[in-house]
């Protein structure tokens, strides 16, 4: 990404969102939803459009946890860790897909060849056909770790 | 031949898009004429993804159909010799239990579908609310008995009230779409399925207090929910539903969707209003009431999705139809989530009364595995675990508060035999120790000490000192937390140490 991509982007989402009451973080997501991640860059020229402090802008973005300072992997796979999803095996599909991945159940993070980034979700409202996930922001429900290996062997090729 | 196939994320999540691109390909390879429509979910998600062909004896299901079911479904001509028929789904015990009154439509109508949502009695009560002073839809509310579904369960007519009675330039309708807790998803159903009664929700709500500006904030992990309440605010606006004088009336209303960025304690009210200004979802001090000083400082209506959701069919049929629904000071209905190891689990809208026995065996049919039921969480991340011996009390605000449980949103976890208490008692805490916003000390730092307490604890290290102590940060966080965050994680926490003390390495 160079750093021309991002002053496009984040030039296109403050035009269409700074004049919104409390703009900073529609502009947030369109910048995320163009770069596939917020960087760092790219908050001093937000914060100078909202007439905010760049500390401002970074302590929002680092705040939530939608919101990305690093690229993600070519794939990423959300994993629902809460308690409905726990109530049918879903901690063993999250220790099924770190081994799988060779990431750390702990700091999941992005594999290092950067095909899959790993993250524990929390709740994805699909809690009466648990458990859940989500890779590249399509759902899946009643998972199990052989649907996993599909999936992700799927997503593998496709990359 | 008209062919329903749902658009719920549910449905979605197990292939009903595959399974609607099967359909029509099958009836394309075969020269059909099908019309293909996306409704809905009625909510009985074991059997998703559930689809229904038109017949002249109504609507008849198929489910959970699969995509290689698709050619056999045609070839047995959509009829009962096919193993996945269902018959007629309002036949279907577990529909039919039920009293649908917000989820009436759910199943039945397209979301985006305005002549759907007419048909059947939607905008019936924002057009009542436009022949009725704004002080008089406010005591529809208040008549109706309607409290917070959200959670905490406050009177949604006192809220309207305060801010109608406000003086400002400029009022808000804020509607809570944070639906963050796990074995909850009654917000999304609402968002995705039936977009158009929580916009008429809201619009009532602006009648009743003078607001004219109105925001939706939804939770990022639900995109398709946040796509479907854009698509619908378009529509009802160009319809004349939302925007200037709606209706022809004097009252304006413009509504926006904002989307969330995954922090769960943002479902809590203040910080909510800080992240729709923009700024990090830090908890506010209260007061000043939002009712009073929320959004931009200006008075703010807040209510959660199921609680705007519920003010239509209260404005159509009156405060009395809707309050005659429920046992004590819970008037109405529910929409109860059934999650978790439940075998048959689904939506369950019943008036306030019923048990959790009935809802997990003669609703849910008891567990998934088919193992015994050992705990149920009610209520959320923050609610109770409650045990046989309180199953059977009747689903009532007032009447969970003196076991200390809470009835919360209305969603129900079920665990079985196999459930380690400790070990849920310390996600718990571990939950809290992820989300807290950082303002307060006993929700910052007591949910990583919870943490280490219960490590200790579990590894046998002075375990009774160590429970005294466990207990003692519960009560520093219940009393001192300035919000549900850290006030309520000690629920889960001593509902599992008291009652499944074996789990601790405790003496029963």
């Amino acid at each position: 990404m160079t750093p021309d991509h991002t002053f496009d982007a984040v030039a296109t989402a403050v035009a269409a969102h700074q004049h919104l009451p409390g703009a900073l973080m529609p502009i947030l997501h369109a910048v995320q939803d163009a770069l596939g991640h917020i960087p760092a860059d790219a908050v001093p020229s937000i914060a100078k459009a909202l007439n905010l402090s760049t500390a401002e802008v970074h302590g929002v973005v680092t705040y939530y946890h939608h919101f990305r300072s690093a690229p993600a992997g070519r794939q990423v796979v959300q994993i629902c860790r809460a308690e409905s999803c726990q109530s049918m095996g879903g901690e063993q599909l999250w220790a099924h897909a770190c081994v799988r991945l060779g990431l750390h159940g702990d700091h999941p993070g992005t594999t290092p060849d950067g095909a899959v980034t790993l993250e524990p979700v929390y709740c994805l409202g699909l809690c009466a056909s648990s458990p859940a996930m989500v890779v590249d922001a399509k759902l899946h429900a009643r998972m199990n770790i052989q649907k996993f290996d599909r999936l992700v062997a799927q997503a593998g090729s496709a990359a | 031949m008209i062919i329903y196939v749902p658009c719920d994320s549910a449905a979605l999540a197990v292939g009903a898009d595959e399974v609607a691109l099967a359909v029509q390909a099958e009836a394309d390879r075969r020269g059909l004429a099908i019309e293909l429509r996306r409704n809905s979910s009625r909510g009985l998600f074991w059997l998703e993804p559930l689809v229904e062909v038109v017949t002249p004896a109504g609507r008849i299901a198929f489910g959970p159909v699969a995509e290689e079911d698709v050619a056999s479904l045609f070839d047995a001509a959509w009829g009962a010799s096919h193993p996945l028929h269902l018959g007629r789904p309002e036949d279907m015990p577990f529909l039919q239990k039920q009293e649908r009154l917000t989820f009436a439509r759910m199943g039945i109508t397209r979301p985006l579908s305005l002549a759907d949502y007419e048909a059947h009695e939607g905008f019936a009560g924002l057009r009542k609310a436009l022949q009725l002073s704004p002080a008089e839809v406010v005591q529809q509310v208040l008549d109706s008995g309607l409290r917070g579904r959200g959670g905490a369960a406050f009177p949604a007519g006192i809220k309207w009230k305060t801010v109608a009675a406000a003086q400002a330039a400029q009022k808000y309708i804020v509607c809570n779409a944070d639906e963050g807790d796990s074995g909850t998803y009654s917000d999304r159903m609402t968002m995705e399925g039936d977009p158009f009664m929580l916009i008429e929700g809201m619009a009532i709500a602006a009648v009743a207090t003078g607001a004219t500006q109105g925001y939706v904030y939804i939770r990022s992990e639900y995109p398709h929910a946040v796509a479907t309440m854009r698509s619908a605010i378009e529509l009802a606006t160009a319809a004349g539903f939302l925007g200037e004088q709606m209706l022809g009336s004097a009252h304006s209303f413009h509504l926006h969707v904002r989307m969330a960025a995954g922090a769960y304690v943002c479902g809590e009210e203040t910080a909510m209003l800080e992240s729709l200004e923009g700024k990090r979802g830090i908890v506010r001090a209260k007061p000043p009431l939002p009712a009073l000083s929320g959004l931009f400082g200006k008075p703010t209506v807040i209510n959660n999705v199921i609680t705007l959701a519920s003010v239509p069919i209260i404005l159509a049929r009156g405060a009395a139809f809707y309050r005659n629904y429920g046992v004590g000071r819970s008037h109405g209905t529910l929409p109860i989530q059934l999650a978790g190891n439940i075998l048959h689990g689904g939506l369950v809208e019943k008036a306030f009364g019923v048990t959790l026995r009935e809802l997990m065996y003669d609703f849910g049919g008891g567990s998934a595995s088919g193992r015994p039921i050992k705990a149920v969480q009610v209520g959320g991340p923050l609610g109770a675990y409650v045990p046989e011996s309180q199953w059977d009390i009747p689903l009532d605000y007032e009447a969970y508060a003196a076991v200390g449980a809470v009835v919360g949103h209305g969603g129900i976890v079920v665990h079985d035999d196999r459930a380690n208490m400790a070990r849920l008692a310390r996600y718990a805490m571990e939950f809290c120790a992820i989300e807290s916003c950082g303002k307060c000390t006993p929700c910052r730092i007591g949910s990583t000490r919870g943490v280490e307490v219960i490590d200790r604890i579990r590894d046998g290290e002075n375990r009774p000192q160590q429970v005294q102590l466990l207990r003692d940060l519960c009560d520093t966080m219940v009393h001192g937390s300035l919000c549900a965050m850290g006030g309520m994680t000690p629920f889960p926490v001593l509902s599992a140490l008291n009652h499944y003390p074996q789990d601790f390495g405790l003496p029963v």
